[in-house]
Parts: C-alpha cells; structure tokens; sequence
C-alpha cells in the first residue's frame, strides 16, 4: 500500500495544503500572535466570508476571488467594530481577558454557526469557476487546478502581508505594539488605534482566505471546529506573529495530514491538527520562530 | 458557620428523599427523561468550577472527560455487562486518571494556552474513538438496558435518581473545597501563582488535586448517559456544546459560590431543554451563544456576583 | 541573639551561576549571610539581584549546592517548601491576593507556609495574622479587600504576609521604591524592628540613604558580578561601586 509515488504525491498535495492552511492562518497570526487577542471565533468569521462569497457567486455569478475581494473592506469594518467591542469590555477592563474573551469568543462563534444554519441549512455549499473541478496532470500525478489556484493566491497574500508589516509605517506600529505598549505610547501613539487597526487587516485578510476555502473545499455551517485547530496549530507553532513562521508551519501541518491520510485514511484527519498543537504546547511553547525566548 | 452546615446537611438529605419519592410516584417518564439532563448538567457545571472557577484554568475540555465517561461506560457493558453503578465507578476513575494529565499540563501552560490545550486533548480523544471499531466507531453503538433492579419501578427513574445523588456529591464536593484551606490556595494561586508559590501554597500539587476531582465528577456525570439513551457515537458524547454549555451555566451563575453553577445550570439547562422541545436544537444553541455573550460583557461576576454587589449597595445604604 | 560572624553561615551561596540564552545574568556569585545579619544588596538595574533573589526563594532553578540553607542544599526544592523552610519574600511590584481581603491574604500564609498544628483553631490563626497585622499598622485594613490599598499599604501588606510564613530569612525586593520619604522611613522602621526579632533580612534597595541605615554588611553587584562588599561605607567609597552604580 505504500509507495514512492504515493508519498511524493501526498507530500506535494500537502505543500499545496499548506500554503492555503498559511492563507486561512494569517488573521489569526496578527490577532492571537501579534496583538494577544484570543481570537477562537476567527475560523467561524472565515466560515462567515465564505458564505458571503458563496452568495455572491451562486445568485450574481461573480467569480469567488473577486467576490473575496468585494468583501474585503466590509470585513476591515466589521473587524474594527469587533476589536472596539472586545477592547472597551475586555481589555479595557484589565484583569483575566483571556480567560473571559475566550468564552466571549466562543459565544459569538456559536452564534454565527447557528445564524448560517438558520439561513443555508446545514447542507455543504460550493462555488463554481472555470477552475474548479479540473486537474492538472504530470505523469501519474494528479493536481487539481483549485490546489493550485489556492497555493498561487495564498502564497501571493501571505507574502504581501508580511511585506506591509516589515515596510510599511503602519505594519511597523503593530510589530511594535505587540512588543512593547508602554514605549509606543511614551512615542505619542495611540496603541489602542493601532491595534484596533491591526485586527481589522487580520479579519479583512479573511475575504481573500474565505475566497480560498470555499474553492478548496465545499464548507459547512460547522467548519470552523475543525479550523480552530489547524489556525491554532499553525499560529503556535509558528512561534506567535511570525509571517514566515506562519508559511512554513502551515507547510509542515498540510504535508502531515497529507501524509496521515494517505496512510490511515479520512478518519484520522481531524486529529492531526490539534495532536501537533498539543506537541508543541507542551514541548516548545515558544513555537519553531519564537517572538518570546 | 455551623448552622449554616446544618442547613446544609438538611437540605441535601431532603433533596434526595424528595428524589427517591418522586421516583415512586411519578409514573410518566416524561419528566425524569428532561430532568435527567439538568441534573447532569449541575454535575458537570459544579465539577468545572472546581478548576474553572476556583483555580481561574478554563477548561474547554468537559465534553472530553464527558465523553470518556459514556465510552468508559459502553466498553464495560459491552465487554462485561457491567452494571450501572461499576460503569461510574470506572468512569469516575478514567476522570481521575484524565485529569492528573491535565494537571501536569498546567505545568506547561497557562491561561489561554491551557484552554486552548484542552479542546485539542477533546479532538484528539474523540478521532481515538471514532477510530475504535469494538465501541462502534464513528457509526455508534445501540445499547440494550438490563431490566431495572427494585426498587425502582423505571430505568429512567433509576438513572434520575442515580444522577440526583452525583449532584449531591459534587456539590458536598466543591462546598468543601471553598470552605477549606484547598479553596484559600487555589484562590491564592488564581490570582497570582507566584506569589502563592512564595507563601508556601503547593501550587502544582493543589493544581493536579483540583483536575483530578473535576476530572472524576465530569467523568462519573457522562456514564449514565450510554443507559439513557440507549446509543452512544463519538461526534455527539465528545460535542463541544457540552464544554461551551457548562461554561455557559458556571459564568452565568457566578464562580465566586459554590451555588452559582447550580443556579446556572438550572437556568440554562431549563431554558435549553425548554427551547429545544418547542423550537428547534439550532435555537438552542443560538441563545446559548447570545447568553454567554451578554452575561460575559454585562456580568462577569454571573447571577451570585450581581446579587452580592445589590447586597453590598444595600449595606453600604443602611450605614 | 549570637553576634554576626561567629555563627556558621544561615545562607550560603556559592559559584552561582544563572544564564538565560546567552544572556548571562548571575556569574559565579558567592556570599554567605550570616543569621540576625541585616544585609543591603545593591546594584544598578539589570546588574541581577532580582535574579539573585528568585534563585534564593525558588522562583528559578539552579545548580546543586550552590544555594545552602541552614547547611541544607535546598536548590531542589520547589519555592512553597523554601517558604515552609523560612525563607519568605516581598516582591519588586507588589503582588497581593487581588480576591482576597488583608487579612486573608495573610491567612493564606498562616494556612499553608507555617506547620500547621490540628489543635491550632481557626480562630486562632486569625488572632495570629491581626496581631501581625497590628504591628504593622494595617490593622484597621484588616477586612478591606487587597486592591483598595495604597501604594505604601500594599508594601506593608506584603511584609505582613512574608512575616505570617514566620521565616528565617526576609528578602525585600525594594519595599520603598514609589514611596514619599515619611513613607520610607515607616517601612525601614518595621524592616528595623523586625531584625530585631532575629529574622535576618536581605534588602535590595535603590535609596542610599536607606540602604545605608539599615544595613551592617553591604553588597554591590554589577552585571551578574559582585565588585564590593563589606561595611555601608567601605562599599559606598568604592571606586568600582561608583563607576557602575553611583554613574560617576
């Protein structure tokens, strides 16, 4: 049952997997990583924007990358009316916002879940494209075209988010910010602003990454269980906020599935993630490029 | 103090026999079938506040030790026909057993890293289960009761009683815990643990206690579950709604009391078992979402915090 | 109570050598401290005391035989059994039982870090923690919760609870800093009188003044080294001393 070929072909698969797994993470990678915010409701506001783009495909016929993209600046808004919200009852506040903004979290994630079901049903949804649906063929390699397209686009996001962090004024003030509060305050800027900034680019990301998933993949109203361990899962090993960290920890989690799946079947599948995360919890919980030492 | 454990003692003993008459009594099952699910839902809520709410580690991973127990149960009984009351006892063990691991993990992590830990130990269980063929795998299992032993005139009767009296010990339990020295170190060590390190409270060993006691209770109140419905599959025993409901119905009751979770989880588990029945279970866990929520942002102190803030308004008017 | 220097030592540290990374932060510290000793430990920031004094009380681990207590290696016991041992501490930032009322806050001590003898009531205990609370002046703070204190409250707080663990040994981690010149001398006042009840004191202080009424042995470390010790005024004319702490 094991061969060459099927373990090259589950390790390319799996990179592919990876860079999109890297695409879904990124929000999650500044929200969690950069700005402490425990952000368990990201994959079910990832589920949300693949749902608005499968609304705008299905009933207006626009392609799912653009209809990611329409959104995108509706989700910078909502993103900043989320952050206003946690902040000003949770941080604000100071003692124990982790622990009561993770329940927080967990309550709007139930609650989108349960609006989608209320209006889509519980049945998957998928989008169609010219892309989807067709493969590419080398040898007896089969790769199909949404992989691919999925590896392109993510690849594409993550690197140009990682370059508005390192070259740009505002990208800086937020690195900043998740290293030291108090400096950038004694500087004249407002932290709070710039966080609140932050975190809507970490949710605008997910137009583009909600795109992806609903090509990959037809979601469900209950996806986002499974997502929180792989985003966790990538943002943790990556070593909190790190983008290249993100890239190649979501390669690493996308070959391991690939793997696991290749050899003990779907069944496995859905453990793979929260397994790796509890490793590397418990061994390295600085993550494989940590921020902290 | 004293009188207070009188009382007590007092209102425990008639809840119980208030139980068993109800038991004789009533012979629709009806109403022990709804309220079998509140029960079990004060178990596992006053077994979180142990580690939740007196040592502040959220546990995200009831349904985990929940579902441990309704699979402890089911491999007994159908390795052995095990009766009802060895199925606890061995899920109660599991538990215990389960939540020495978690104790040691706390070790490692803190905070949100610890939630966050415990979802993924319930992910990894439940694919265990799922891929364990002898238990049903992901398809489930169908169990047949055994004919009901006197003096109970129903299964379901049975297993309400049975659950009645794990509410009991889970609260004798926690009340213990809070009015003891574990309460006052756990405390200690939930508002800063270094600080309680360095005034000599055995932080890590107070840590594995309180895992392993929640852990046992959670386990234990998960058993009867296999009994009462009579099938068990892996996607709904490991349900993450059971983590997020008995979270719910601690936060909302107030951690501060021993009491608050059980007025959570009555509160909620009515409201859910009601809305379930006459709406639909999406409902259900639609208000769950927005109760959490509101309680989270508006009362962080739950129902016992808000009572004890009006008390002390009050107070401070009379001075 | 034995005069200084003709004791075998109460601490002894010796070849203390902490390293984070490649950060070195203790290196090859050794002293011995002897009992009833009021000892001043200075040093600019960063130079390691507060390292010195998480390797003393347990909050960091060390090497075996590096840190000797009463003439046992107690580098492998975890901070609680230190405590239980008679080494207490205040800390930098005062880090009070933020649920808790004054007085449990010492109670928690009384509960965990003393021996506890069944025969001992509860009652008792709280009798035990007022009247040290009394003697610090917090008395009347006794069932305020921990948070509504003042700065200088908060550092009395600490004291009290180090002092309810009945230690041995008391390291204060700059219980004056914040605090208005009649506030530093209320707090070295009770550093004062407690040496006087045979508790030996280490104080990691950054005002001079203080520093050098209160202590009979001064130690000056800079960058993980010690570059002086000896009598306040020895230290203190110390060129080195000087140069790293004084910025001269």
């Amino acid at each position: 049952m094991f061969s060459f070929e099927l373990l090259l072909d589950a390790v390319v698969l799996g990179v592919l997997l990876g860079c999109f797994y890297a695409a879904v993470s990124l929000g999650l990678s500044v929200a969690f990583g950069l700005l402490d915010v425990p952000h368990v409701a990201h994959p079910a506001f990832l589920v949300l924007a693949s749902y608005a783009v499968y609304v705008l495909n299905e009933f207006y016929g626009i392609d799912p990358l653009l209809a990611g993209l329409l959104i995108t600046p509706f989700l910078f808004v909502f993103g900043l009316a989320a952050y206003r919200l946690y902040y000003e009852t949770f941080e604000k506040r100071g003692s124990d916002a982790g622990v009561r903004g993770i329940a927080f979290f967990f309550g709007i994630a139930f609650i989108i879940e349960v609006l989608i079901i209320l209006q889509f049903g519980v049945d998957q949804r998928s989008v169609t494209a010219t892309y989807i649906g067709k493969a590419w063929r080398i040898g007896d390699m089969r790769i199909p075209y949404r992989l691919v397209v999925a590896f392109a686009v993510a690849t594409l996001l993550t690197t140009l988010l990682a370059l508005y962090l390192s070259k740009t004024f505002m990208g800086r003030a937020i690195r900043a910010v998740a290293q030291d509060q108090e400096a950038l305050r004694l500087m004249g800027a407002n932290p709070i602003r710039i966080k609140q900034w932050a975190f809507g680019i970490a949710t605008a990301v997910l137009g583009i990454a909600g795109a992806l998933l609903i090509i990959v993949a037809p979601v469900d109203p209950t996806l986002d269980r499974a997502y929180i361990g792989r985003t966790f899962c990538v943002v943790v090993m990556a070593g909190l906020g790190s983008m290249t960290g993100t890239l190649v920890a979501a390669i690493i989690l996308g070959v391991a599935e690939s793997i696991v799946l290749t050899l003990f079947g779907a069944s496995w599948a859905p453990a793979i993630s929260f397994a790796m995360l509890l490793g590397v919890l418990a061994v390295r919980p600085q993550g494989l490029f940590g921020r902290r030492s | 103090m004293k009188r207070n454990g009188i009382f007590f003692w007092i209102g425990a003993a008639v809840f119980l026999i208030a139980i068993a008459l109800m038991t004789k009594l009533i012979t629709n099952e009806y109403p022990f079938f709804a309220g079998y699910v509140i029960l079990q839902f004060i178990v596992l809520a006053v077994a979180w506040s142990i580690l939740g709410g007196h040592a502040g580690y959220v546990n995200f991973g009831t349904s985990a030790f929940f579902g441990m127990g309704v699979y402890t149960a089911v491999f007994l009984f159908k390795v052995a026909g095990a009766p009802l009351l060895v199925q606890i006892a061995a899920a109660a063990a599991v538990g215990a057993l389960m939540g020495f691991a978690l104790g040691l993990l706390t070790l490692r992590m803190q905070g949100i890293f610890f939630s966050i830990a415990t979802i993924a130990l319930t992910i990894v269980i439940e694919t265990s289960i799922t891929n364990w063929r002898y238990v049903g795998g992901a398809a489930g299992i169908q169990l047949q009761r055994p004919p009901v032993t006197w003096p109970f005139s129903g299964y379901v009767q049975m297993l309400f009683f049975v659950q009645a009296v794990l509410v009991v010990l889970a609260v004798v339990v926690s009340r213990y815990i809070q009015n003891s020295w574990i309460g006052r170190g756990l405390q200690a060590l939930r508002d800063d643990e270094l600080a309680a390190e360095c005034t000599g409270v055995p932080t890590l060993r107070l840590k594995v206690l309180a895992c392993v006691v929640s852990g046992a209770l959670m386990c234990a109140a998960g058993a009867p579950a296999a009994m009462y419905l009579q099938y068990a599959d892996p996607s709904s025993a490991f349900n993450l709604n059971y983590s997020v409901s008995t979270l719910a119905m601690s936060l909302i009751g107030g951690t501060a009391h021993w009491a608050g979770p059980i007025v959570g989880a009555i509160l909620l588990g009515t409201t859910q078992q009601l809305l379930t029945v006459t709406i639909s279970s999406e409902v259900n866990v639609l208000v769950l979402g927005v109760m959490l929520v509101l309680f989270v942002v508006a009362a962080p102190e739950g129902l016992i915090g808000l009572l004890r803030r009006v008390r002390d308004k009050r107070k401070e008017g009379k001075q | 109570m034995t005069p200084p220097g003709t004791s075998a030592p109460l601490l002894q540290i010796s070849g203390l050598t902490k390293r984070f990374g490649g950060f070195t932060a203790l290196d090859n510290v050794s002293v011995d401290i002897r009992p009833g000793e009021r000892f001043g430990l200075i040093g600019p920031n960063g130079s390691g005391k507060t390292t010195l004094i998480n390797c003393i009380s347990g909050a960091f681990r060390t090497e075996a035989r590096t840190v000797v207590f009463r003439g046992e290696d107690i580098t492998q016991l975890p901070a609680h059994v230190r405590t239980r041992r008679g080494i207490a501490r205040s800390f930098q930032i005062p880090r009070p039982f933020k649920s808790m009322t004054v007085v449990e806050n010492l109670m928690v001590a009384l509960d965990f870090a003393v021996a506890t003898d069944p025969l001992v009531s509860a009652a008792h205990r709280h009798e035990t923690a007022m009247s040290i609370l009394a003697g610090m002046g917090l008395a009347s703070k006794a069932n305020a919760s921990a948070t509504t204190l003042s700065q200088v409250e908060l550092r009395k707080m600490e004291l009290a609870r180090a002092m309810a663990t009945r230690p041995k040994l008391l390291i204060s981690d700059e219980a004056m800093a914040g605090l208005s010149s009649s506030e530093v001398d209320e707090v070295l006042d009770l550093l004062m009188s407690l040496a006087d009840q045979d508790i030996t004191v280490i104080m990691i202080e950054h005002i001079m003044q203080a520093v050098m009424r209160f202590s009979q042995r001064v130690m000056c470390l800079d960058a993980g080294k010690i570059i002086a010790i000896g009598a306040p005024t020895e230290v203190m004319a110390n060129q080195r001393v000087q140069e790293a702490y004084l910025g001269t």
